[in-house]
């Protein structure tokens, strides 16, 4: 407890720099996901390609990720858009198909009423299928979350800061007080941004609440 | 007035749903499509909003060939009504009957207004207005349908199988309601079912149809009950059955009208014709 009064401003610092690590990834595959989770449920022609495509990518391990994306992108290895681009990457190898099933789960019935009612092929995707697709593609969302929020300690292992930083520091200083308070936020954090995702989708969904609970 | 033209429709894999059909549909009239399972009646109620487009042949709305009219425009100028509701899950009773005029552009707070005047017409308390569908009952849904295909106040009913999950006692009490709202609404409405009763019940002109939207006949219910034109017809209206075959045993003085198997069905009263001097 010492050790964490005496350091509360790093940690703080740490925990800040963990969000702007967490946060962007996991917005940035929803927004990948959700169009290329669509275009899977859709075509047939497209189905193949774009899930066994994405689901590869979550084959790749995380460090030598780090180190290509620089390669590739010409970002520095420590900067916040290395880390970023690879936990995308990695959320969206789960979001794609998530997303894909969200959609596939949106009943066909349902579907053929907006034709039926005259909704537009754009007014049938954000007012009948997103909102459908709901409740498949927030399981899956919150499983990024989670993933995302413990891979983004892997980046203190090449040098970028995040709640991992505490870790590495902590071994190598053999300070225990340290790893721990980086394992208990980085769980903290995991969890409140999940509840979050809960409350956003019962915001987002309050038919859900009439017919599940 | 609808207008089928010759239509044919063969999908992707050869099933030929319709394989050349030609009726019109005169403007405030119900015709209702009977026919077995498969036998072509959802895919010709379909090419009415374009949402199956025939593979030749045309139909045409007041003498207007849909195919130059904008799909979305067209299925919103038309009311449809589905199978067991076919309503949004996620939006309530309100909304679902609001969404058309909310798609046309309508302010949502003066559509869900207009959709409380709609829930009582079809026999629905407003005070369901905030339920979702899954709260409903399968009879409550059906007429949020009703009253959603109203909303836009088309000249067009498409209804397909409408009262078909619902039990016998609510199907005929939605029938009667349908009949009267007819009254009072003079729409154009393609019914489609596989009972033909309900056929019966509600239009102004069966045809009956045989796999591949073949008509098999064509006319008022009486003159297909008085007349089936072939062994198809007179099984598929039941023709003989001792449902229909009715016979007069007096009683008192009073007739009553028997079935088959001497169950009563009514009371024989004397029409107008036969009591004048
Ligand atoms: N999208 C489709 N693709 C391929 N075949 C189809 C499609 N829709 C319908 N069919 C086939 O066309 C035929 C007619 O189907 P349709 O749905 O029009 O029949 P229906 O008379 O409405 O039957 P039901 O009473 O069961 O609703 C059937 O053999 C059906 O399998
Ligand atoms: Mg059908």
């Amino acid at each position: 407890m010492t050790w964490l009064s005496q350091n509360l401003h790093i940690v703080w610092g740490l925990l800040a720099d963990h969000l702007l690590l967490s946060v962007p990834p996991i917005l940035l595959s929803l927004v990948i996901s959700v169009p290329l989770g669509r275009l899977a449920a859709g075509s047939r022609r497209w189905r193949t390609p774009l899930l066994t495509g994405t689901g590869l990518l979550y084959a790749i391990p995380s460090l030598p990720l780090f180190i290509i994306i620089p390669a590739i992108t010409g970002f520095a290895l420590r900067s916040p858009a290395t880390i970023i681009t690879a936990l995308t990457l990695y959320g969206c190898a789960l979001l794609v198909r998530g997303a894909a099933d969200a959609f596939a789960s949106v009943p066909e019935d349902v579907r053929l009423a907006a034709e039926a009612t005259g909704h537009s092929r754009w007014a049938s995707f954000w007012r009948v299928e997103l909102p459908l697709a709901g409740p498949v593609l927030l399981s899956s969302l919150r499983v990024v979350v989670v993933s995302t929020v413990s891979l983004v300690t892997v980046g203190a292992v090449i040098g970028t800061a995040s709640l991992g930083t505490l870790f590495t520091d902590g071994f190598q200083r053999g300070i225990e007080a340290s790893i721990l308070t980086g394992i208990v936020l980085t769980v903290v954090v995991a969890v409140v941004l999940d509840a979050l995702c809960v409350l956003a989708g019962r915001a987002a969904m309050p038919w859900r609440r009439t017919v599940s609970a | 007035m609808i207008e089928f033209d010759a239509v044919r429709k063969e999908y992707p894999g050869g099933t030929v749903a319709v394989a050349g059909f030609s009726l019109r549909v005169p403007s405030h009239s119900v015709v209702a499509l009977v026919g077995s399972s498969g036998s072509g009646k959802t895919t010709l109620l379909r090419m009415v909003n374009r949402m199956v487009e025939p593979t030749s042949g045309a139909v045409r709305i007041d003498d207007v060939d849909v195919r130059s009219l904008d799909p979305v425009g067209l299925r919103r100028s038309i009311g449809y009504v589905l199978q067991a509701g076919g309503l949004l899950p996620h939006r309530t009773v309100a909304d679902n009957v609001a969404t058309v005029p909310v798609l046309a552009g309508r302010s949502r707070r003066e559509a869900r207004a207009d959709a409380l005047g709609l829930l009582e017409r079809v026999g629905l308390d407003p005070a369901l207005a905030d339920r979702y569908p899954a709260q409903l009952s399968g009879g409550q849904q059906q007429r949020v349908g009703v009253a959603r295909a109203l909303a836009a106040d088309p000249d067009i009913l498409l209804m397909d199988e409408p009262f078909g999950a619902v039990d016998p006692i609510v199907r005929e009490q939605l029938q009667a309601e349908l009949r009267a709202l007819q009254a009072e609404l003079g729409k154009t409405i393609l019914f489609v079912t596989h009972d033909v009763d309900e056929a019966f019940a509600l239009a102004d002109e069966v045809v009956v149809l045989r796999a591949g939207a073949e008509i098999a006949q064509r006319g008022t219910p009486t003159e297909i009950l008085a007349a089936p034109a072939d062994d198809f017809v007179a099984a598929f209206v039941g023709a003989g059955t001792a449902r229909r075959t009715l016979r007069i045993r007096e009683l008192d003085g009073r007739r009553v009208v028997v079935d088959g198997d001497d169950r009563p069905t009514g009371v024989l009263e004397a029409d107008a014709r036969e009591g004048a001097p």
